[in-house]
């Protein structure tokens, strides 16, 4: 304790020297005189040093194992007493799907149009997740897929007039092969190797992007693309944002009852025990390149997926859309939400996306405030914030459990 | 082939370094055989060839196949290996430490189960009771291991002796013809050794599987095998019953210092 003390106490010491010729001399230039404001000496002092002492409080408190080991992370209860009880996790389910379903009618289309682009993200989100996730291979190219889906329909679109309902499977079963063709060169590779060829895979579909102007108009990008058709109404501009938006929330839906499915079923209980210890995983019977394609296809097809409703959604697509920038943003989406989680990646989506949006008012600072509480987390929260939580299996009588 | 495990001049280099030198070694069905030797003589990387996590350099590793012909599994990937029979665990614990104790019994049956993608998405009837044997098969597994009531708890909260009991349960759900175990008394006490003893034992009457085993506990060694292989530098110096080991002077030279009257 008394060490915490001294060691904040020197902090704030050295603090205080550092700053002194910036915060405390003030030179009057018109006067010729010197200004000294001690009292900005005392206030870096003091604030310094609470600041310090805090922060090593919260260090220590996270490195104790007395704490550490009964306690039970807030979001683990949730899920375990929502598992528990699944007349809760109905109501719940109910509430949630409510709101969604009325959010538009409250809302104005800026609002409605920040939603959907959130939900954009949360299925990208949960694309990404069984890649990473749930599969542990670090992919920072996932970007290139959504360029894909998003290519295929613009093109489809533009040259062929083909229609949106039509070209999003296509979209889909093209980014899989594409995920494909990424993951055979890479099956033996791990961790920052793996992560260095997929940044350059999501590179090379850009530069090929912004390269070939034959085939994709180079930087200039694609322009006049069809909104997608809705039983072939006449919609106004807001209905269609409308619309979008309750496609979105549908495909949502969609995604997070297929993911869950997924994630606990056999090929989803590989991936994660590929990503626990590769050599165990074999030895016991798993083989690896099956899973990791799997793993590498069925992440693409979402964001082949998405790209499709991107390039409906905006009606114009260019290669500056698909920087590794994007890679960034999906995949902090799910590191901050907890790897593997499904209500980590939709709490991570929506904190990533909105949260920026809604922060303008704090114009330039907001990257900064955004960029520090992302430090923060990775050192308070690193596995996230929603931890991963394992079903359990009941067998007597219960059987729909299972399924469910 | 009347044997269910038949290595003949298996050889491992290292770049320079031979690792495992010509061992031939041979085990019948439902036979307790060890593995013994010094620290450093080349056991655990015999079993990573023989369970494809190595390719070995030279010699034949041969498996009987379900009709009973002999089939060279050199170069075969792990998991193949698993699917012909042989079932395995670590000598330093490779768990899935953050899957629970079920889940990690259930990675083992995998290999036996066929759910696909459109499986698990639309979950059918068929996918649905695939799962649901599974998952009771692997609770039978950990029963006959003591190990059900810590069923939904990660692995990686089991206390140590509990860790190599999991794997033993993870191994058996591959349903191996034959289990390797790699050290598995490491780090128990004497009482938690007595009863592994008496586990393994009643592994192989009840499974009527064969059991290959490499440990330093002379004492669980000399109580359980019935035949026992001893390597040194890689190479196999010794093999015979307990009784022939214990007075072999070649092994007692190797293991000069050390006591294997236990
Ligand atoms: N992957 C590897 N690359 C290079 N050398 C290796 C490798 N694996 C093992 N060796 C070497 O091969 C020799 C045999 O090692 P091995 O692990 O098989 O011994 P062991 O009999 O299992 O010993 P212990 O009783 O300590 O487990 C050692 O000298 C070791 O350093
Ligand atoms: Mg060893």
């Amino acid at each position: 304790m008394t060490q915490e003390i001294l060691k904040s106490l020197k902090a704030a010491i050295w603090f205080m020297f550092l700053t002194f010729p910036i915060m405390v001399i003030k030179v009057n230039t018109v006067y010729k005189t010197i200004e000294w404001r001690w009292m900005n000496m005392v206030f870096i002092g003091v604030g310094i040093f609470v600041g310090s002492f805090v922060w090593r409080w919260l260090l220590n408190r996270k490195d104790n194992p007395t704490v550490k080991k009964d306690h039970v992370p807030v979001s683990t209860r949730i899920q375990s007493y929502l598992a528990e009880n699944p007349m809760a996790k109905r109501a719940l389910q109910g509430v949630l799907l409510a709101a969604l379903l009325c959010f538009p009618i409250f809302m104005n289309a800026y609002q409605i149009n920040i939603f959907t682009v959130a939900l954009m993200y949360i299925i990208l989100g949960l694309g990404l997740n069984i890649v990473v996730g749930l599969a542990g291979l670090l992919d920072l190219g996932y970007v290139a897929f959504y360029a894909v889906g998003a290519y295929t329909y613009a093109l489809l679109n533009t040259n062929f007039g083909m229609s949106f309902w039509v070209v999003l499977p296509i979209g889909g079963a093209l980014a899989a092969i594409f995920g494909i063709l990424l993951g055979f060169p890479v099956l033996r590779l791990r961790g920052d190797y793996l992560a260095i060829v997929t940044l350059g895979f999501g590179e090379i579909i850009r530069l090929v992007l912004e390269n070939w102007n034959d085939f994709s108009h180079g930087p200039s990008g694609i322009a006049g693309i069809d909104k997608p058709d809705f039983f072939g109404l006449e919609l106004s501009l807001n209905q269609m944002t409308d619309a979008i938006y309750y496609m979105m929330v549908a495909f949502t839906i969609i995604t997070i009852f297929f993911v869950g499915r997924l994630q606990n079923s056999r090929i989803g209980r590989a991936w994660l025990a590929l990503r626990e210890d590769e050599i165990a995983c074999q030895a016991m019977g798993i083989g690896r390149t099956r899973t990791k394609l799997m793993a590498f296809a069925l992440g693409a097809t979402w964001a082949g997926l998405m790209g499709v409703v991107f390039a409906a959604k905006t009606s114009f697509i260019n290669p500056a859309s698909f920087t590794f920038l994007e890679s960034a943003i999906i995949l902090s989406i799910v590191v901050l939400g907890g790897m593997g989680s499904i209500p980590g990646v939709i709490l991570g989506a929506l904190i990533m996306i909105l949260l920026p949006e809604y922060m303008r008012s704090f114009s330039e600072y907001r990257m900064i405030i955004f960029g520090g509480a992302m430090v923060l987390m990775m050192v308070f929260r690193p596995q996230g914030l929603v931890s991963n939580f394992r079903r359990k299996y009941s067998f007597h009588g219960v059987d729909e459990r299972l399924g469910g | 082939m009347e044997n269910i495990l038949e290595v003949k001049g298996l050889t491992m280099d290292f770049g320079g370094l031979r690792a495992v030198d010509s061992v031939d070694l041979y085990v019948k069905p439902k036979e307790i055989v060890a593995l013994i030797g010094p620290n450093g003589a080349g056991k655990t990387t015999f079993f990573n060839c023989v369970t494809g996590i190595y390719t070995p350099t030279k010699g034949d590793i041969l498996v009987s196949s379900n009709s009973g012909s002999a089939v060279r599994i050199n170069g075969f990937k792990p998991n193949r290996v698993t699917e012909r029979g042989l079932g395995r665990t670590f000598q330093n614990i490779r768990l899935f430490p953050n899957m629970t104790v079920l889940e990690n019994v259930m990675i083992g049956k995998h290999c036996r189960l066929s759910a696909k993608i459109l499986g698990a998405l639309f979950r059918d009837k068929k996918t649905r009771a695939e799962e649901l044997k599974a998952a009771q098969e692997c609770y039978t597994i950990l029963e006959k291991l003591g190990l059900e009531k810590a069923c939904d708890e990660l692995a990686s909260n089991l206390p140590y002796g509990d860790q190599r009991k999991l794997e033993i349960a993870r191994a058996l759900a591959t349903e191996p013809k034959m289990l390797l175990l790699d050290e598995p008394a490491a780090g128990m006490n004497p009482q938690e050794t007595v009863e592994l003893t008496h586990l393994i034992r009643r592994i192989r009457d009840t499974e009527q599987i064969a059991i290959l085993l490499i440990e330093h506990d002379m004492k669980l060694v000399m109580n359980l095998s019935e035949r026992i292989y001893v390597m040194d530098h890689g190479q196999k110096i010794a093999d015979g019953t307990p009784l022939d080991i214990r007075n072999n002077p070649e092994v007692i030279k190797a293991y000069l210092g050390e006591d294997i009257d236990a």
